[in-house]
């Protein structure tokens, strides 16, 4: 009798483990995978640069600074190693972008041409998928986060060598975040 | 917060079904006791066509609803790119497979969510809705939609819409009594003069009853749940885009805006904002926009 308490008990145990341990694995992966998500729109976005620096360049007189900021911030991005730095770059990036685009106001010509349309309009949707994606990781990083702090995973976590993810700090000009009531 | 929402809806969509049922099988024990003289027949056969209701619905809402609508899917993000990419960046952030989306030609700017669940899901917008909006807007207007699918607010319309047609279908056989069915009751009512004439009496006058506020109860039932999920959307698009500002914009332009041109009713509760623009209290679809703006001011 007590020999079966002691199994079911035993087994019990192994049970509520395994769970646990699989559901931290689950919440690690799906951090990793938002932050492919973000690293496929970067890779997506360095792209799509060349094709808009030599559309421009077509404008004689578009300025050279402009330009040569861009594919400078292009070539950081690239280069970056890790989540903050990479981002940081990207975000200089995107400051680039907005002043190029900007700029590109005073050029009807350009302005009115087919294939920058569609090269704006491809980089808008690149420059709002990446703020959008840097938004789902940093959710996943903090159900992940709570996770590994919250008993009793966090012991199974401990045991594991489960390590805690790191947010993407959001520039100062993006939004704030406002509390969501119901 | 919202995964206590979404369980709740999930509850509230059996007690929905539950309402419904009871509310077919009192319309078909109504028109079964009009037309056959038959309570239980009446009954069966009103719970076997609202099955089939349903059960064809919920197969193929997307395309019945679209069909309804008149709306055009487009399979490419060329065909409608601003309309495309939002509705990919909503599903992204709110982590939802992509939907199906379609075109709906209206100037009217208006949109809408259907579908079975997340993975089987559709959004609609009028060409309207593109022309109007700036890219933030739209990203509120869709974020809301893509709010309804995460919470299964359009599999509870999707059933809701199946009942209440065949509520309709019922009554309006049912009204037809007096032309193929008073003729069979009377010899019986004969017949059996001696017995229970009180409760004939009753049965009829129930009969009767039943049907004329059958259609009111169900478009009823249909309005008081949509409205209170057009906030948890509202709020819901929020959480998605992190700017109340946005949708509340986009909310003013569509308070502002015409009626739908070619709009089928039935489906008017599944809008953003009433395509019919009627104002009844009793029976709308949606809160105020002034209140729902007022709510998203608070955030």
């Amino acid at each position: 009798m007590t020999l079966i308490i002691i199994i079911a008990v035993v087994a019990l145990i192994a049970i509520i483990w395994i769970s646990i341990y699989n559901s931290l694995i689950k919440y690690r992966m799906q951090t990793k995978e938002s932050w492919s998500q973000i690293d496929v729109q970067l890779k997506r976005r360095n792209d799509l640069i060349p094709n808009l620096v030599n559309t421009v360049k077509g404008y004689a007189d578009f300025e050279k600074t402009t330009l040569q900021a861009v594919t400078d911030a292009r070539t950081n991005v690239n280069s970056a190693q890790g989540p903050a730095a990479t981002m940081a770059a990207s975000d200089q990036l995107s400051g680039a972008l907005t002043h190029l685009f900007a700029v590109a106001e005073a050029y009807p010509d350009l302005k009115a041409s087919a294939n920058f349309t569609k090269l704006q309009e491809e980089l808008t949707n690149t420059e709002n998928k990446i703020a959008y994606s840097r938004q789902l990781f940093n959710t996943t990083t903090a159900s992940y986060n709570t996770k590994l702090q919250s008993f009793p995973s966090n012991i199974i976590a401990g045991i594991h060598h489960f390590e805690p993810s790191e947010f993407i700090a959001v520039p100062e000009t993006e939004k704030e975040v406002p509390t969501v009531k119901f | 917060m919202l995964y206590e929402q979404i369980q709740s809806n999930k509850r509230r969509t059996i007690v929905l079904l539950v309402g419904f049922l009871i509310l077919v099988g009192m319309v078909g024990a109504a028109v079964g006791y009009m037309l056959l003289n038959s309570l239980t027949t009446g009954v069966v056969g009103a719970l076997i066509i609202g099955a089939i209701y349903t059960v064809i619905m919920i197969s193929n809402s997307t395309n019945v609803v679209m069909a309804m609508n008149h709306g055009r899917e487009i399979t490419q993000a060329d065909q409608a790119p601003e309309l495309w990419h939002t509705v990919e960046d909503m599903a992204m952030v709110g982590q939802l497979p992509m939907p199906r989306v379609f075109i709906i030609e209206d100037d009217s700017p208006n949109a809408f969510a259907t579908g079975n669940n997340p993975k089987n899901a559709a959004v609609a917008a009028t060409t309207g809705l593109i022309a109007i909006m700036d890219r933030h807007e739209l990203e509120g207007v869709i974020g809301h939609e893509m709010s309804h699918v995460r919470n299964y607010d359009i599999r509870i319309s999707t059933i809701a819409l199946a009942l209440t047609a065949a509520i309709t279908l019922l009554t309006n056989l049912g009204s037809n009594w007096w032309f193929f069915g008073s003729g069979d009751r009377n010899r019986d009512n004969r017949d059996n003069n001696s017995s229970g004439g009180g409760l004939q009496i009753l049965l009829f006058v129930f009969s009767i009853t039943v049907m004329i506020l059958a259609p009111l109860v169900a478009a009823m039932i249909q309005m008081a749940i949509s409205r209170n999920r057009e906030y948890l959307a509202d709020a819901g698009s929020v959480e998605l885009t992190r700017n109340p500002e946005e949708l509340i914009s986009a909310l003013r332009k569509l308070n502002s805006a015409k009626p739908m041109q070619n709009v089928d009713p039935s489906s008017a509760a599944l809008y953003i904002s009433n395509p019919l623009k009627k104002k009844e209290r009793l029976f709308d679809t949606h809160p105020p926009i002034e209140e729902r703006i007022a709510r998203l001011e608070k955030m």
